[in-house]
């Protein structure tokens, strides 16, 4: 273990460029430690350790030869393997890419290169990004650092591991209901799910086009907010990419500032469901916070309620169509060509054998709920009631300025055991997928631990369409309410010795 | 092929109602796709204009081609449409390999236009009203060659290629109404509507409108009902009709082969069918009995279409004159008669004989050549006019080696036909050849007196004065000449020599 990789990224990039250390020496770090914790952990599905060395000597050159370089330059970054990167494979979790290499770059591979930061490669996900747990990855799960038995969230379980494990100073992920805020709420570190439009998705392969949304991963607020600047901002190749002016994130998350600030708390994310020790390091939040000088009021979103049901309608139906191409015909596994069989029988051999039972259901969820006869009761619904949830947003948002409520209704479970149970897994995504159908912004910041069971909680801040400048003052003055209140971050334990 | 029985078809008429439905898909001729910006041009080597969109690969996510929808507002503004300010592109959902993502990106149920009409001219000029359902964007799929197997089709190919330069080039789909009142013309109007969409989508400018490319495309749909019933039939959907001869013919076939298995007391399948081009018959594709399901949802990738009224209005005035106007126009500038005119439009030779006005030619010489052996060699061939081998730059060069005095007719006849044989332009023919008219005095001179030599007693008959002898002696020049002399020259010289 060396001290660098528990660095801030702001802080390693600041060392790299005032010459205390070389970014060569910040990648081996982090290279080392992926080689000593990632056999226990599985954060990644692929590094290339020769890759990620040849780009920090590029930055090393730059800086010694006086040209400018960006604030993040030599920071080592994880990318999700949902996200296409040229001479990586882009796996998505599941066999059915199992060997495909991309021959574009996606717009977030472009920014982080642009801004000479060094990706160490792929991390792992649920297949498809289609699960809380990274479990249906179809190359194994990913353990939590605070406690190798159990997960760390998902779909980007990978990313939010790798930042807790220290693995990696930054990481990318991408939000479709809860995939960048729960890990990040179950691991202790910091996931931001911009608003809809605001990072261009162009090269992240799709889960549910209208729902997912590329975000910042970190350990901290103010890098989230580094992070988030780097991605963020117009791409002609994303038609719903938003033309308009980056909110100023990273002077938010300086500012450390809610006084006079209205945090609402939605009414409908407590109780029945919740484990007494998040509720508790949630209501200790909303207490800090109030002494921060904010206005706290309770704020009744009453179409939440109706929130999961209408995104599992949603969602599968998006999903059904987006990963119609994977058919065995042009790339990725192909099966049962044997000579004797018929495009239409090798596609079906194909998707049957490349697609996992999780995105096979969730395929054949959303065909049905797009099927004629069954649209208007199941599609149709479920888009009147993302309107509701619209409304409620921003009736809300009328009278406060953030809400506020967990991330997730309970800590890390153990590994397998909600396998056999796909409602209970759904659930744990029941406080973040409102923000999802809005289209809005929200994030998920450390509250401490659980006095439960000792493991991380995560309180979830959601802000208005735009305002996503909003969810890094109330995370950057959270987290320094708890640094005081706990005596500094709060990490993972570093060697599996320490583990409880 | 499967054996069809086909009623006669002044019987069906005289028991049923035939009704029309028209689909006729045309490709943009944007300079790049739908929804990437690959090439469009036809003919490129196989996956050579293609990229992660048009491919669909993962990640990839599609902008839409702000000047198709410009061109695609065009077309339903001539449709006399109207236009949706905001409307939405949906996902069309079904596995099949020229679909690079398994769904088509088109529209559903918010048609770009909508409502629209049109008024054809049939060939002895009554008009007929057409009514227009929905002019709608769509992207086309890629193009498959099946190989193996006896058919070129699908069913018995040992593999099949897959080209994706087609994938995600713009289309527009033009739906009509049920056409119905047409009785034993359906066929004829079924064909001029079309014709009457070619012309004035040539005129618009935005789609090349080549039926033999593939950028106009028809579906017919056809259904019989009784005399007097309001019922409609049940219909049945020929594809693959690919020229304008075939369309009246595939309308008539169907009529005739409907009319069999209602009057024998069968009911007729829904289903697709496909139009052979050699043997004027239908077969039957997949049934439609139980109709596909293509699980239509508003497309998330795409934000919706917004066409402002005021920038349609602009538009508007951009429309070019309906084709009966244009012709008009045209027949005043040209000096035809009205029937000549008629007859010029019913053998679609209005566009061949403009350009070839355009290219130098006069107008009365332009149809004299379109509308004697051209047509002539068309119709003995089977095929329409620009069907033909041959070029209105061809036509226009050749009539000016005419005008030159290079060819008389008859020459310029067998030009014709080595242009027709694929030998050259004509100047080259002639030149190979060396088919040019004697110009040379001295030859001219020599024929003149050798042909007097041999003919003694027609040539004293011309001393005596009857002129008109002298045609005999111009027949035995030519003849010596091998026709390639100027006849008027010719006898010129031969009545100076006999003075």
């Amino acid at each position: 273990m060396n001290e660098l990789t528990q660095t801030s990224a702001r802080g390693l990039a600041q060392m790299i460029r005032d010459g205390e250390v070389s970014c060569e020496e910040v990648t081996q770090a982090h290279l080392d430690r992926i080689a000593e914790v990632d056999g226990d952990i599985h954060a990644f599905l692929f590094v290339d350790g020769e890759r990620a060395l040849a780009s920090a000597r590029r930055v090393d050159a730059k800086r010694a030869a006086g040209e400018p370089t960006h604030e993040l330059a030599g920071v080592p970054v994880a990318l999700k393997d949902a996200y296409v990167y040229q001479g990586t494979p882009t796996t998505c979790g599941s066999r059915m890419l199992e060997n495909w290499y991309s021959p574009y770059d996606a717009a977030v591979v472009e920014r982080l290169q642009g801004a000479d930061m060094i990706i160490l490669g792929k991390t792992n996900l649920d297949e498809f990004a289609l699960g809380s747990s990274t479990e249906t990855s179809a190359f194994g799960p990913t353990h939590n650092p605070w406690d190798l038995a159990r997960v760390p969230g998902g779909s980007g379980g990978g990313s939010a591991a790798a930042l807790a494990g220290f693995e990696a100073a930054l990481a990318i992920g991408s939000d479709t209901g809860g995939s960048i805020r729960q890990p990040a709420a179950l691991t202790g570190t910091v996931g931001v799910k911009p608003t809809y439009g605001g990072v261009s998705r162009w090269g992240l392969v799709a889960t549910a086009s209208s729902l997912d949304q590329p975000g910042p991963c970190a350990r901290n607020a103010l890098d989230a907010a580094l992070l988030h600047q780097v991605m963020g901002g117009y791409d002609r190749r994303d038609s719903t990419s938003i033309k308009a002016p980056m909110p100023d994130v990273v002077g938010a998350a300086r500012r450390q500032d809610v006084s006079g600030m209205k945090i609402g708390i939605v009414k409908q994310f407590g109780g029945e469901g919740f484990a007494p020790g998040v509720e508790q390091r949630f209501h200790e939040a909303i207490e800090l916070l109030a002494q921060a000088g904010a206005e706290i009021e309770e704020v009744s979103c009453p179409s939440f309620d109706l929130a999961l049901a209408a995104y599992y309608l949603i969602m599968p139906a998006e999903v059904s169509s987006n990963l119609a191409r994977f058919d065995g015909m042009r790339y990725g596994l192909q099966a049962g060509d044997d000579g004797t069989r018929s495009a239409d029988q090798v596609m079906r051999a194909s998707r049957r054998a490349g697609f996992g039972d999780e995105a096979k259901r969730r395929i054949i969820l959303g065909t049905y709920a797009l099927s004629a006869g069954y649209y208007d009761a199941y599609y149709g619904s479920a888009q009147k009631v993302r309107t509701l949830i619209i409304e409620d947003f921003t009736k809300a948002f009328a009278s406060v300025d953030v809400l506020l409520s967990p991330s997730t209704p309970t800590t890390a479970f153990k590994i397998g055991e909600r396998v056999e149970d796909p409602m209970a897994m759904y659930k744990a995504d029941l406080c973040t997928i409102p923000v999802n159908l809005a289209g809005n912004a929200a994030a998920s910041f450390p509250a401490g631990l659980s006095p439960e069971d000792g493991l991380p909680v995560g309180v979830q801040v959601m802000a208005p369409a735009l305002a996503d400048d909003r969810l890094y003052q109330v995370g950057a003055v959270l987290e320094a309410v708890l640094e005081q209140r706990w005596g500094g971050p709060i990490w993972a334990p570093l060697t599996k010795e320490d583990q409880r | 092929m499967t054996y069809e029985e086909l009623m006669d078809f002044d019987a069906v008429m005289a028991v049923y109602e035939p009704v029309v439905g028209l689909e006729v898909h045309v490709e943009l001729n944007t300079a790049s796709k739908m929804f990437c910006g690959c090439s469009t041009a036809f003919g490129a080597a196989p996956n050579s204009q293609t990229c992660p969109i048009c491919l669909g690969l993962p990640g990839s996510l599609p902008v839409i081609n702000a000047t198709a929808v410009e061109s695609a507002v065009r077309i339903g503004l001539a449709l006399n449409c109207s236009i949706a300010e905001r409307c939405r592109m949906a996902r069309k959902n079904y596995f099949y390999p020229d679909m690079t993502k398994n769904f088509q990106t088109s529209q559903s149920d918010e048609p770009l236009c909508f409502n629209g009409s049109v008024v054809i001219e049939l060939a002895d000029g009554e008009s007929f009203t057409i009514a227009i359902e929905r002019a709608h964007m769509e992207e086309d799929t890629g193009k498959a060659l099946h190989v193996g197997g006896a058919t070129g089709r699908i069913q018995g190919a040992e593999y099949s290629l897959m080209d994706y330069n087609r994938s995600s080039v713009g289309l527009i789909e033009i739906v009509t109404k049920p056409i119905r009142g047409a009785g034993e013309r359906a066929g004829e109007v079924a064909r001029a509507y079309v014709t009457y969409l070619r012309d004035m989508i040539r005129a618009l400018g935005v789609s090349d409108v080549r039926m033999e490319q593939g950028s106009l495309r028809c579906d017919v749909n056809l259904s019989l009902m009784p005399k007097g019933s309001t019922t409609l039939g049940t219909r049945t959907e020929t594809k693959n009709v690919n020229s304008l001869r075939s369309i009246e013919k595939a309308v008539l076939h169907e009529i005739c082969r409907q009319g069999a298995i209602l009057t024998s007391g069968k009911t007729v399948k829904q289903e697709t069918r496909h139009w052979h081009e050699d043997g004027t018959y239908t077969s039957p594709g997949r049934s439609k009995e139980h109709a596909e399901d293509y699980r239509y949802f508003p497309e998330p990738d795409l934000v919706p279409v917004v066409c402002p009224p005021s920038w349609v209005d602009e538009l508007r005035a951009t429309i070019p004159q309906a084709p009966s106007l244009r012709r008009a126009a045209l027949q005043a500038a040209w000096g035809y008669s009205p029937l000549e005119m008629r007859d010029v439009v019913a053998a679609e030779a209005l566009d061949l004989i403009e350009a070839t006005v355009a290219a130098g030619c006069a107008p009365q010489s332009a149809r004299k050549w379109w509308m004697s052996q051209l047509l002539r060699q068309a119709n003995a061939r089977e095929v329409s006019l620009d069907e033909l081998p041959i070029s209105p730059q061809a036509v226009a060069e050749l009539q000016n080696l005419v005008d030159k005095g290079i060819l008389n007719d008859n020459l310029a006849r067998t030009v014709i036909e080595a242009v027709l044989a694929g030998e050259g332009m004509p100047g080259e023919i002639v030149q190979a050849r060396q088919l040019g008219v004697v110009n040379d005095q001295a030859t001219l001179d020599e024929a003149v007196a050798q042909a007097i030599e041999a003919n003694p007693e027609i040539a004293d008959k011309i001393r005596a004065g009857k002129v008109q002898a002298a045609g005999a002696l111009v027949g035995a020049v030519m003849k010596d000449l091998g026709g390639k002399a100027d006849a008027g020259v010719v006898r010129e010289l031969i009545l100076a020599k006999l003075a």
